[in-house]
């Protein structure tokens, strides 16, 4: 039984996953707390966003995201990918940097015209 | 002469000249002091930005894209790196830039949307040192997104805002080793969604109830820093010291609309937010100027901010073209368990259907009920199932409920179920 306070909307319930019940979650006031509590814990996922380095530009520095979610597990493989990219200006948003980083389904894309 | 000057080409000016250009106006002109459009979130590189205004999650910098690409279809007019020194009643908008010099600029109306800077250490007094490597998370994250500097290796974190909780996971990625995050209060300031993705996650500790007691140096940098409890007034108990070695200090401890022009101005503010007092239609006490976003008061969501800076747009439209918006006015009275609204003033006749009244509570409230009255009788009440001073609280009242109202003033008050 893992115990975490869910993020969904500002009332925080404290939720409660039995990952030994098919990851069944208790506590939650709403139905999109059980999807979040499941989620969670059996397959914690996020967007990582950062920078990569730009020459010409404005700055020296260009935000990227991946453009959706990675496995929390990998956050850090990708920074360090993200270390190896160097672009140069001009960049439109959207545009791909890294396809399907780090064996995931998710591109890094840049996420500022510069 | 402009129809329209904006004072501040971050979030809140866009939408407002955006706003304006759509009801009608052609002359517009946004003032900037930064080298490009998109203000603050022009470093907020993380996403959750857009949910309410465009159902998507944007990173900062791509939410400002939206608006500054509507801009494009419009003539309206941007000067950059250019600083508004003064502005006066009679709608004159004193501006310096490189390019230009100084500038005497006219305008029929006037939107300020300067937003808001962060407290200082000045502003909370932390004993100790003056060393290098005590940064607001302001100024770190501008460097470390923007500029290209990492501003240090082992961080300590002050104050449990958005900003700091949000900079404790980027300086973690970053490589650095965030030791604290430290909160004077005994709750956190910031959402709970940052809470879990930026100090959870990475196994930061948030140490509620503490503070800073000392900074140390060696060699002119941050060296080392004491973190005591405090008690429940807030003065920190001897004996609980911890010490941390480590060479930066991030502060991330509240954000003050940055009002001096409009004070200069004349322009009634109101001492709970720090910003301009109000109408429903974000004018000020100047017929003509209107104030939007951060500089009235500090949002939790850029979205909410973008909504309110349209109306902003669209009450300078209607000022200059259909003239002054003068009327009777009822005042919004802060009862039980209210911090401050905004708007502070209701012009009852120039409401057309709605009128949205933003507002902060003082303390957490689980079921309550917030009861709008006259004094005499309830002319609205909203449930709640949870409220806190983190979260700004928005209600609707409408025409009709407005009309019942007797008297000059209305009451916004909490009541505990």
């Amino acid at each position: 039984m893992k115990e975490l306070v869910c993020i969904v909307c500002p009332k925080g319930c404290r939720l409660k996953v039995d990952e030994e019940n098919d990851y069944a979650v208790t506590g939650n006031a709403c139905p999109r707390g059980a999807v979040y509590g499941h989620g969670e814990i059996k397959n914690p996922t996020r967007v990582l966003t950062s920078t990569v380095k730009i020459t010409g530009g404005l700055y020296r520095r260009c935000p990227v995201k991946t453009d959706a979610v990675v496995p929390k597990g990998k956050l850090m493989e990708v920074m360090q990918l993200l270390n190896a990219v160097e672009l140069k200006s001009p960049v439109k948003i959207g545009q791909v940097v890294i396809e399907k980083v780090a064996g995931t389904d998710a591109n890094v894309v840049v996420t500022k015209d510069l | 002469m402009y129809d329209l000057i904006v004072v501040g080409g971050g979030p809140a000016g866009l939408a407002a000249a955006n706003s304006a250009y759509q009801k009608g106006l052609r002359k517009i002109l946004i003032v900037e002091r930064d080298k490009e459009l998109g203000g603050i979130l022009n470093q907020c590189i993380h996403n959750g930005f857009g949910l309410h205004r465009f159902k998507e999650e944007l990173t900062g910098p791509e939410y400002a894209g939206r608006f500054i690409e509507m801009l494009k279809d419009t003539n309206v007019e941007v000067m950059l790196d250019a600083m508004v020194l003064e502005i006066n009643k009679d709608h004159e908008v004193h501006v310096i830039n490189a390019e230009k010099g100084y500038q005497v600029l006219k305008a029929q109306s006037i939107v300020l949307a300067m937003g808001c800077r962060e407290r200082t250490r000045g502003a909370i007094a932390i004993p100790g040192d003056r060393p290098a490597g005590v940064f607001t998370a302001g100024s770190a994250q501008r460097y470390l997104n923007m500029e290209g500097y990492m501003v240090g290796k082992r961080v300590i974190i002050l104050g449990s805002g958005d900003i700091g909780l949000i900079m404790a996971r980027r300086m973690t990625l970053e490589g650095a080793k965030v030791l604290a995050c430290v909160e004077v209060m005994p709750y956190s300031g910031g959402l709970m969604r940052n809470i879990v993705q930026c100090l959870e996650d990475w196994d930061i500790p948030l140490y509620l109830s503490h503070t800073i007691t000392n900074i140390e140096s060696k060699n002119g940098r941050v060296s080392h820093v004491t973190v005591s409890k405090v008690g429940d007034d807030r003065n920190p108990i001897p004996g609980s010291e911890m010490e941390f070695d480590c060479d930066t200090v991030l502060l991330s401890v509240g954000l003050i609309p940055e009002n001096e022009i409009t004070r200069a101005a004349g322009i009634q503010m109101d001492g709970r937010t720090n910003g301009a007092i109000v109408y429903e239609n974000m004018e000020t006490s100047v017929p003509g100027i209107f104030a939007c976003g951060n500089v009235v008061h500090v949002h939790d969501l850029v979205d909410y901010v973008s909504a309110e800076s349209e109306r902003a747009g669209a009450a300078a439209a209607d000022y200059v073209l259909n003239g002054k918006s003068e009327a009777e006015a009822v005042k919004l009275v802060n009862g039980n368990g209210i911090g401050y609204t905004v708007p502070q003033q209701i012009r009852v006749s120039r409401v057309e259907k709605l009128a949205d009244v933003f507002f902060r509570v003082r303390q957490v409230y689980k079921k309550s009920v917030i009861e709008v009255s006259d004094g005499e009788k309830v002319l609205a009440s909203y449930k709640r199932e949870h409220m806190a001073p983190g979260e700004m609280e928005h209600i609707l009242l409408t025409r009709a409920q407005l009309d019942q109202a007797a008297g000059d003033t209305i009451t916004i008050a909490v009541k505990e179920a």
